[in-house]
């Protein structure tokens, strides 16, 4: 036997145990509905894998973990899925989240299910595994996955294993009751944890008043190899506390923020350890657990093993609750457990007890009063915090302060509050500044999470900016080199082309410039006007910078109207959009004749509709053909000695390729030739042809240059002249509007002047702009 | 005298000696960035809405570095202004109710079948928090949704919500207990008693 340490404070409340031992173990009815949470403990919920209105057999997988800290949940019996929806679950809380509805056929039929047989032949990890799939989770506690718990000699040096039956809590029973009834199966199971872990040491750490279940595994005990002992405590609440537990049984304290794994130690509550026997030796998934149904309030309290998802009204009702006594319903113990306000609620994994108590057994809460500072709940905190000093930074919302006095350390066990002769809630405070802080690290988590996608977002759009900005300069360097390519194409081309080319580049500057000249003169005419009026002496002055103007105007003006004939030669495009459109009525005639003749030859029925296809399609082909022609014989004129280079561009290029090819040949007959008169012969025919060569290729550099200067010339960007016209447009409506709005005479007489220049440069725009469309 | 000489000379000395360690120190433990604007900018929700009168919360942080007042972020409310109080030791001030109030938390919603594809709340939102393509159905990450509420004046269809975020019991705070009496025992119900009387 080994030694028993202690640890600090702890309390010794009635523990009104023995009413709910009397009766052994009975079963739990079988409700007509159950309702299973999918999420029954800390960490993911599970996601369904069951539709509404899908049979289930009990022992049947409903919902899949989906992350690593979530557990497999069955169906506790076998029906039907009648509904998947929100449904109250049994939180402090009351609120509500999705469940499982199962209606029950009554059959409570088992889905096939076998044990593993030997176990200790499989790998670890199916092991772990199979566990897993049976969704086993803490029954202790917080109903954490308990496959987590068995990895953790992957990664620690597992030493003692500790096997928690303290039970400590009052009222509850339900593991003493286990272990009084079953304890081969906590024996099993602690066999199998303990081969998963290969602790060096197994400590089974339980309470003194429990003289029975004590019993009952002393006499199991004798049977196992394993190196178990057990260790029995004193009973003082909260014995049963994973650090407390430790600290009895092998003196160590677990150092703030660590797990017990951290020192070698693993906790497992021996409920747990039945289900992993249950799960291991015949296949059974977690879908039942042993609740103590006690308190004044019901005539036979004592210990059902219920199906989970059972509602509690079941439970009550099988305990024959007295009607009217009931004021309050507590889901778990009176020191840790809830105030639930609704009795539909159902049993989860971690539900151990149900107390239905009477108004003289669990009485209101006499009102608090002022801390008196007497200490004695820091003599009774387990976990040696200072609870006042909690109290007070929780209260006065110095969360900060009340972290830094280990407030994450605090079990809630209730024990200050239980002595505090204040009667306050301290517990409730605790909670209170648990959650504010985790709700605060929560929002803060977001808020970093936010910053971090705000500051990506911002240098994202920067950089595109920077992009756009590059793009932007590329392209006008493009365009400044291209505009040099001009004037270099420009400077070898015949005169009469390059008064054109000169004129047309510079159409839109020169339009400016004009429109500019024109201002400036007329604001010279206005100045000398008004001069003239006043008399001034700088009249002479004037007069001279008028006529600069005026010939200044004269001449843009002159440059102007030489640059755009040419540039009016705008019909390229439309040209070239015919030609497109008579290919394309060409090809389509093609291949409505090819079909015809297909047609034809076989004989087929739509033969007359494709014939009248085929006859409106030439027509088609023939208009379009015609309307190109006549397109091209319309630009020609201006351009008289460009339009045949341009059509013929191809075919000379062909003509090129072609006496090129032909040259090659003649001159490698030449070569091969053996004969003289042959050779003689050959050689003028390859002399002929590479004269004939070289006059195609100068014809045809000759169209090329041509057709480049064409492009140059009609270089100019419709969709830029409209937009520009339309500009200007709204400048002159613009100016108009400003003006009437205008109160000095000398603005007026300068948004006048504006107004015109304005008015002129939309006229010209428009003029040109009609010209091109 | 040449004792005065000697400790002149020594001070002297010393103080070259630091000086030059001093500035050694000052270059070579530069402190990047702005600290207390980061300080500030950590303390804002980073909701980046824009309420405060700033496009975002770390140009209202740098303008709070500058000297502007604390209290126009409303989706920080109360709790941040406390914070930035606290770290800038000035008076803690109530929230400036004309840059708005603050509201409980809440999530974009678009409603997918109304929506035309015009990706203008894309462009409002600061977070990147919505997918979509142009004359493609948009939705809205929830988990990024800061709740800014600036996807919803440009939505053209007006078929953007704003849904309060709901509890969950995940997310369920305790509330805080009623507050202890502050009376004598023999006080007790005396209040009620008295106020029964009357
Ligand atoms: S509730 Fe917390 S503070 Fe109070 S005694 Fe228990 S562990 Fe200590
Ligand atoms: S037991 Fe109650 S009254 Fe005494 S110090 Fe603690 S909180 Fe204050
Ligand atoms: S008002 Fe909006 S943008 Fe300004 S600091 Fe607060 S959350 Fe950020
Ligand atoms: S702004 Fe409205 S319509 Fe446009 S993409 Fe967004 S949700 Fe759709």
């Amino acid at each position: 036997m080994s030694k028993v340490f202690s640890f600090h404070g702890g309390i010794h409340p009635p523990g009104n145990k023995k009413r709910s031992t009397r009766a052994p173990i009975g079963k739990a009815p079988l409700p007509k509905t159950l309702m299973i949470p999918m999420q029954q403990h800390i960490g993911g919920p599970a996601d369904p894998i069951v539709k509404v209105g899908d049979t289930v057999l009990k022992g049947q997988l409903i919902a899949e973990p989906i992350s690593r800290i979530s557990a497999s949940i069955h169906a506790p019996t076998s029906g039907k899925v009648v509904d998947i929806a929100a449904y109250p679950i049994p939180h402090a809380s009351g609120l509500s989240e999705e469940c499982i509805v199962i209606e029950a056929d009554g059959e409570d039929r088992w889905i096939e299910h076998q044990g593993l047989g030997d176990y200790t032949r499989l790998k670890r990890v199916d092991l772990i595994e199979h566990i897993r799939g049976c969704g086993i989770a803490g029954m202790g506690g917080a109903g954490f996955p308990t496959d987590v718990k068995l990895h953790l000699s992957e990664d620690h040096i597992v030493n003692t294993l500790i096997i928690n039956a303290a039970e400590c809590e009052p009222y509850i029973t339900a593991d003493d009751m286990l272990m009084r009834e079953r304890a081969h199966e906590v024996l099993g199971g602690i066999e199998i944890i303990a081969h998963l872990l290969r602790p060096s040491h197994v400590l089974i750490g339980i309470e003194d008043n429990k003289p029975n279940a004590i019993h009952a595994l002393e006499s199991v005990l004798k049977h196992t190899e394993l190196n178990i002992d057990m260790v029995v405590v004193p009973t003082k609440y909260p014995s049963g506390g994973e650090r407390q537990l430790i600290k009895l049984l092998t003196d160590i304290e677990v150092p703030s923020g660590r797990i017990p794994a951290d020192i070698g130690i693993v906790c497992q509550n021996v409920g747990t350890t039945a289900a992993i026997y249950r799960a291991v030796h015949f296949g059974e998934p977690l879908i039942s657990r042993i609740v103590t149904v006690t308190g004044d309030a019901v005539l036979h309290p004592r210990n059902l093993e219920t199906l989970i998802g059972t509602p509690f009204s079941t439970l009550l009702e099988a305990c024959d609750l007295r009607p009217g006594a009931l004021s309050k319903l507590v889901m778990g113990g009176p020191m840790m457990g809830v105030t639930v306000e609704n009795d539909q609620i159902p049993v989860i994994k971690t539900t151990n007890c149900l107390i239905a108590a009477t108004a003289q057994e669990m009485p209101e809460a006499p009102p608090a009063q002022a801390c008196i500072r007497c200490g004695m709940c820091e003599q009774a905190c387990p976990a040696e915090l200072l609870p006042q000093q909690l109290y007070w930074f929780a209260k006065g919302r110095e969360f900060d302060k009340a972290k830094h006095h280990n407030l994450f350390d605090c079990i809630e066990c209730g024990a200050c509050a239980y002595v505090c002769p204040s009667s306050i809630p301290l517990v409730q405070y605790y909670r209170y500044a648990k959650s504010e802080i985790r709700t605060e690290q929560r929002d803060q988590q977001k808020a970093d999470h936010a910053r971090l996608r705000f500051e990506a977002r911002q240098a994202r759009l920067e950089r595109e900016a920077a992009e756009k900005e590059a793009r932007r300069k590329a392209r006008a360097e493009e365009a400044a080199k291209a505009q040099q390519q001009k004037t270099a194409a420009k400077d070898d081309t015949s005169v009469e082309q390059a008064s054109a080319a000169t004129a047309e580049p510079d159409l839109k500057q020169l339009k400016t410039a004009a429109a500019v000249a024109r201002t400036k003169l007329k604001k010279a005419q206005k100045a000398y006007d008004e001069a003239a009026a006043s008399n001034a002496d700088n009249l002479a002055e004037l007069e001279a910078a008028l006529n600069d103007a005026r010939s200044k105007a004269n001449e843009a003006e002159k440059a102007l109207t030489a640059g755009a004939p040419a540039a009016t030669e705008g019909g390229d495009d439309n040209l070239k959009q015919l030609k497109v459109a008579a290919a394309v009525a060409r090809t389509k005639l093609k291949k409505a004749q090819d079909a015809l003749k297909n047609a034809e030859e076989k004989g087929l029925d739509g033969v007359d509709k494709l014939r009248t296809t085929v006859a409106t399609l030439e027509q088609k082909a023939n208009e379009a053909q015609q309307a190109f022609e006549q397109a091209g014989k319309a630009t020609t004129p201006a351009v008289p000695e460009e339009k045949p280079a341009e059509v013929d561009i191809k075919a000379l290029k062909q003509q090129v390729s072609i006496m090129r090819t032909k040259l090659k040949k003649a001159e490698s007959a030449l070569e091969g030739c053996e004969d003289e008169t042959e050779k003689a012969r050959l050689q003028v025919e390859a002399d002929e042809l590479k004269q004939r060569f070289e006059q195609a290729t100068a014809e045809f550099d000759k169209a090329e240059q041509v057709l480049i200067e064409r492009a140059a010339n009609s270089g100019i960007d419709l969709k830029q002249l409209r937009i520009d016209a339309a500009m200007a447009r709204a400048a002159v409506t613009k100016g108009e509007r400003s003006l009437s709005k205008a109160e000095s005479d000398d603005e007026r007489s300068q948004i006048e002047q504006d107004l015109v220049a304005a008015r002129a440069k939309a006229e010209e725009l428009n003029l040109t702009l009609s010209q091109y469309e | 005298m040449s004792t005065v000489l000697t400790a002149v000379i020594v001070l002297f000395l010393l103080a070259a000696v630091f000086g030059i360690v001093l500035g050694y120190a000052s270059v070579r433990f530069k402190v990047e960035g702005n600290p207390i604007v980061d300080q500030i900018d950590a303390i804002l929700p980073q909701t980046q809405c824009g309420q405060c009168g700033y496009p975002g919360c770390r140009p209202y942080a740098e303008a709070i570095a500058g000297g502007d007042a604390i209290n126009k972020c409303p989706p920080g409310g109360q709790s941040t202004i406390d914070a930035l109080a606290d770290l800038l030791d000035v008076e803690a001030v109530p929230l400036d109710a004309e840059h708005g109030e603050e509201k409980p938390r809440s999530v974009a919603y678009i409603r997918e079948d109304e929506c035309i594809g015009c990706t203008k709340c894309i462009q409002a939102c600061p977070v990147d928090a919505i997918l979509g393509a142009a004359k493609q159905m948009h939705t809205v990450i929830t988990s990024e949704c800061t709740g800014c509420d600036l996807c919803v004046e440009p939505c053209p269809v007006d078929c953007i919500d704003m849904i309060p975020i709901e509890t969950t019991p995940n997310t369920w705070k305790w509330p805080e207990p009623p507050s202890p009496m502050q009376l004598i025992a023999t006080d007790r119900g005396r209040g009620e008693a008295a106020a029964e009387a009357h």
